[in-house]
């Protein structure tokens, strides 16, 4: 069953999504909103992991070849180093609203199977943990749409 | 009349339940004046607190000195406090009033005239705008400037330059209330009135410390609670305040959480009325939206869970939810405890949310009063002087642009309007970077007032940033501008203030101006003028010269919104007290109450704002506010608390926070310059509870050091009845070394954007041993 591997994917962005909020939180600490927001944001997405790995395990202990391995393509590289000033600000929260969209679309396509599969506790994980996704972009799109102005024609 | 200094409240006049207060008029008159010398009494309202007292200016050889309470008015039944008593007209003769304006030269400030100071603004304005266009300028104001000063300076930031870099030090005091009321209703604007107070069963204060900030609204509540039928009291405060003492004497509730936990508690109080089926299902179902959603956030906050986090007893959380689940009518007032604390609009939003669920809204004693700092808070948020556009209008709106844009005559997108305005601290961070290249600063001290001030004194002194400062004195802030413009302040000018219960009062003029200096109004339409700012059909932008046209024309902009002025004028504002809004042809005496159709203003079309995520900040849209279909009713919001930005380490084991003492306005631009409050309290000191003191080795009247990550701060030491691990400073006094905010740290809450001034980690060592014991 090819489930198993998009629940590791599912698990694998969402840490990555994690890290990078972090790495940026950190990278832009003199912005005091982004530092703390990121690191709250990127909390949430720590939980959806940790709420994955009994359901990964679940799927992948009934999986047929017993030893799936989710291909390294599928994966998306996070963000390793922060760019400076109010632009580099700007497309930093970019690539993570990019990361969070990948995150958003693999849930998407869990909770499908997960519907199939009449699995009401991964229904309930990829609606609460979509739910959460949505937060998270909506505050990155808040903070891009106040800072564009500034940072693309006074700074 | 006592020594009022000492006798804060003044002479009680306990009454029952239900009946009005009694009349008490308070008067003081410079020394050597008797009331035959008074040549005349000119209408006007206190100005040092945000209760905005009704009261008279004595003027005697064109000198304000003294006050008197109007016996009339509804705010104050003709009392005012110590410093309205005290402070309110002294400082207009002080010798050191600024008379001319100054401008930088050679790096020192020097004296020149009005066309060299003006000349010098509008050249670097008109220099940046040509270069760089309107996001290079930025304007911080007051709370504490009068409505058509706010409004005429929101139609030239908005509709003149087109920046959104407008803000007011509201944003430090007040800027939750907004928010919360906001959130929850759709729109600003207080629900309740102050004569509630008269009505009520119960009082819940939440973070604030009443009888200190302010004073005569707090003889109010004492004399409903020394008179027959009292209400009970229930405080959360981490000091055991005046406040804290009357709740336990009515047999009501202290409740101290640690410093940072206040979202935890309230989230437990909710929890308790779901919990007891304290909650008027039936009220709720009809008149909010958001209950299931917000059952399911404060499930797990169990009273002993609750304890654990806020360092409280489990048995006192049971017993102040069940006075607020049981109990009849309910008022509850918040301000700077929650305000200016972690999770600031989430703990602020809970008090409201208790009020729906209890369908306690829109009735005699059963208020919410979301308070101000301020005096004239309610001006900038109504007027636009603090970024949100005028009339309690949607910035996320195109049809709210369009009105302004109609009324102004200019082009929509002159608005500035794609996100939510910018905010005080974030105008500070583009004028530390220099994308704010031009900053005009009006009657407010950030130097002091604001977190982190070292780093504000190294930002307004800085050369990337050209500052202008329009103030009564040459301030901390003054000092460190490149033009300085004398300001009239308060009885040397005309103009209308509304306080947090939406009372509309006019202040008139009394005496003129010294010197060369000239009502903030003026000045804004000075420069105006200078800049030459035109409508769309080439007729000068600005359209009015007097305060009364100037209010005329804000009464046309607050037409049909929720804070309508349409049906106020200032004939009738000389009547005997001031007028709640919204003043209508339907309501041509003003409005106790909103609300008490239980209809709010949430309609999609009409609100002030979509609301925002509690927790992150992030921004509704209007697609998804419209799919809530609120069509008038009230939204339950809920959020899980997290700890606060800066827990306490093994370096820095206490945590930091800081307030009002009861004789000081602000940055005593006033009150330190009225020699009984002066005398009152003199100066700085820092506040230990008796277990860290002892721990500490430190004793009454010591000098000792406090240090955050940020800075430190030496005082003398005050062992007061502060909750253990917290350390308490009031925030008025400047000086390096004893600036409150030295310690507090550039953070803000992520949805109303004020600064976190209560929540820094901080560490206290002795200096040596001083002379008080």
């Amino acid at each position: 069953m090819n489930l198993v591997t998009y629940l590791r994917l599912a698990r694998h962005a969402e840490q990555t999504f994690a890290d990078s909020l972090r790495t940026v939180g950190r990278g832009h600490a003199k912005h005091p909103d982004v530092l703390f927001i990121c690191q709250t944001l990127a909390k949430m997405s720590d939980k959806q992991a940790r709420r994955l790995a009994p359901i990964v395990d679940r799927y992948g202990s009934s999986a047929a070849s017993g030893d799936v391995e989710e291909p390294e393509r599928l994966h998306a590289a996070g963000l390793a180093e922060v760019r400076t000033g109010p632009v580099g600000l700007l497309r930093d929260l970019q690539d993570l609203h990019v990361l969070g969209t990948l995150v958003q679309t693999t849930w998407t396509v869990v909770l499908q199977a997960a519907r199939a599969l009449r699995d009401d506790e991964l229904i309930e994980l990829c609606r609460h943990a979509s739910g959460q996704n949505s937060r998270q972009l909506s505050w990155l799109n808040t903070r891009l749409k106040a800072a564009a102005p500034q940072s693309l024609i006074a700074a | 009349m006592t020594d009022r200094t000492v006798d804060i409240w003044g002479a009680g006049t306990p009454h029952a339940k239900g009946t009005v207060w009694p009349v008490r008029v308070d008067q003081h008159l410079d020394p050597g004046v008797t009331e035959e010398q008074v040549d005349r009494w000119v209408h006007s309202a206190c100005l040092l607190c945000s209760n905005g007292c009704g009261c008279d200016i004595a003027v005697k050889d064109g000198r304000m000195v003294g006050v008197r309470g109007r016996a009339s008015d509804e705010v104050n039944h003709g009392r005012l406090g110590p410093k309205g008593l005290y402070g309110s007209t002294v400082w207009s003769h002080a010798a050191d009033r600024l008379t001319r304006p100054m401008i930088r030269e050679g790096g020192a400030l020097v004296e020149c005239d009005w066309p060299a100071a003006m000349g010098r603004i509008v050249e670097v304005s008109q220099r940046l705008l040509r270069e760089k266009g309107p996001l290079s300028h930025g304007f911080y104001t007051s709370g504490q400037l009068f409505l058509e000063e706010y409004y005429t300076l929101s139609v030239i930031g908005k509709a003149g330059l087109g920046t959104p870099h407008m803000d007011g030090n509201t944003r430090l005091c007040t800027a939750t209330a907004a928010a919360a009321l906001k959130e929850s209703f759709g729109a600003d604007g207080q629900p309740g009135c102050y004569a509630d107070i008269e009505h009520c069963d119960t009082i819940f204060l939440y973070g604030h410390n009443l009888a200190e900030t302010q004073t005569v609204l707090w003889s109010r509540v004492l004399d409903r609670t020394r008179g027959p039928h009292p209400p009970v009291l229930v405080c959360v405060d981490p000091r055991r305040t005046k406040v804290a003492e009357e709740a336990v004497r009515t047999g009501g509730v202290h409740l101290a959480p640690r410093v940072g936990t206040n979202l935890a508690l309230m989230n437990g109080l909710t929890r308790e009325l779901f919990e007891h089926g304290w909650v008027d299902d039936t009220w709720v179902a009809e008149h909010t939206l958001g209950v299931d959603e917000l059952r399911e956030v404060v499930g797990w906050y169990t009273p002993e869970r609750v304890a654990e986090i806020c360092g409280i007893d489990p048995a006192e959380l049971r017993r102040a939810a069940r006075i607020f689940g049981t109990g009849g009518a309910v008022l509850s007032t918040v301000l700077q405890g929650f305000y200016q604390s972690h999770q600031a609009t989430a703990a602020a939003v809970a008090v409201n949310n208790l009020h729906l669920l209890r369908g306690m809204i829109g009735r005699p004693g059963a208020g919410i009063l979301q308070m101000n700092g301020q005096p004239t808070a309610q001006n900038n948020r109504e007027c636009g002087a603090d970024g949100d556009l005028p009339g309690f209008r949607n910035w996320d709106d195109e049809q709210h642009v369009r009105q302004l844009a109609e009324l102004w005559n200019v082009d929509p997108l002159k608005i500035p309007h794609w996100a939510d305005p910018t905010h005080a601290m974030q105008i500070i961070s583009y004028a530390e970077e220099g994308s704010i290249g031009f900053l005009w600063i009006s009657a407010t001290n950030p130097a002091v007032s604001m977190p982190e001030s070292a780093r504000i004194r190294r930002i307004l002194a800085g050369e990337q940033c050209f500052v202008v400062v329009q103030d009564l004195f040459l301030t901390e802030t003054a000092r460190l501008a490149d033009v300085v413009l004398p300001a009239a302040g308060w009885g040397e000018k005309t103009g209308t203030f509304t306080n947090a219960d939406r009372t509309v009062h006019l202040s008139e003029k009394a005496v003129d101006p010294p010197g060369e200096a000239r009502s903030d109004l003026d000045i804004f339409l000075a420069y105006a003028d200078a800049m030459d700012f035109r409508d769309d059909d080439g007729a000068p932008l600005v359209k009015w010269r007097t305060p009364e046209e100037a209010f005329d024309a804000w009464r046309a902009a607050s037409a049909g919104r929720p804070c309508d002025y349409s049906g106020l004028t200032y004939a009738k504002l000389r009547g005997p007290t001031g007028i709640r809004w919204p003043v209508t042809e339907a309501a041509p005496d003003g409005t106790e109450r909103l609300y008490t159709d239980a209809v709010f203003p949430s309609a999609t079309e009409y609100c002030e704002t979509y609301g925002h995520d509690l927790l992150t900040g992030a921004a509704v849209t209007q697609q998804e506010h419209r799919a809530l279909r609120p069509d008038g009713r009230a939204f339950l919001k809920g959020a899980d608390y997290t700890p606060a930005h800066e827990p306490t380490s093994e370096e820095y084991p206490l945590l930091y926070t800081t307030g009002r003492t009861v004789h000081q306005f602000h940055t005593r631009t006033k009150t330190g310059r009225a020699e009984p409050l002066r005398r009152a309290a003199p100066d700085m000191w820092v506040e230990l509870s008796p277990a860290d003191a002892e721990r500490l080795g430190i004793a009454e009247g010591d000098m000792v050091r406090v240090e955050s990550p940020r800075g430190s701060i030496e005082a003398p030491a005050r062992i007061g009845r502060v909750k253990e691990g917290a350390v308490f400073a009031p925030f008025h006094y400047g000086g390096e070394d004893r600036q409150a905010n030295e310690l507090t740290m550039t953070v803000w809450d992520p949805v109303s954007k004020q600064p976190c001034f209560k929540t820094a980690a901080c560490r206290v060592s002795k200096v040596r041993a001083g002379g008080r014991r």
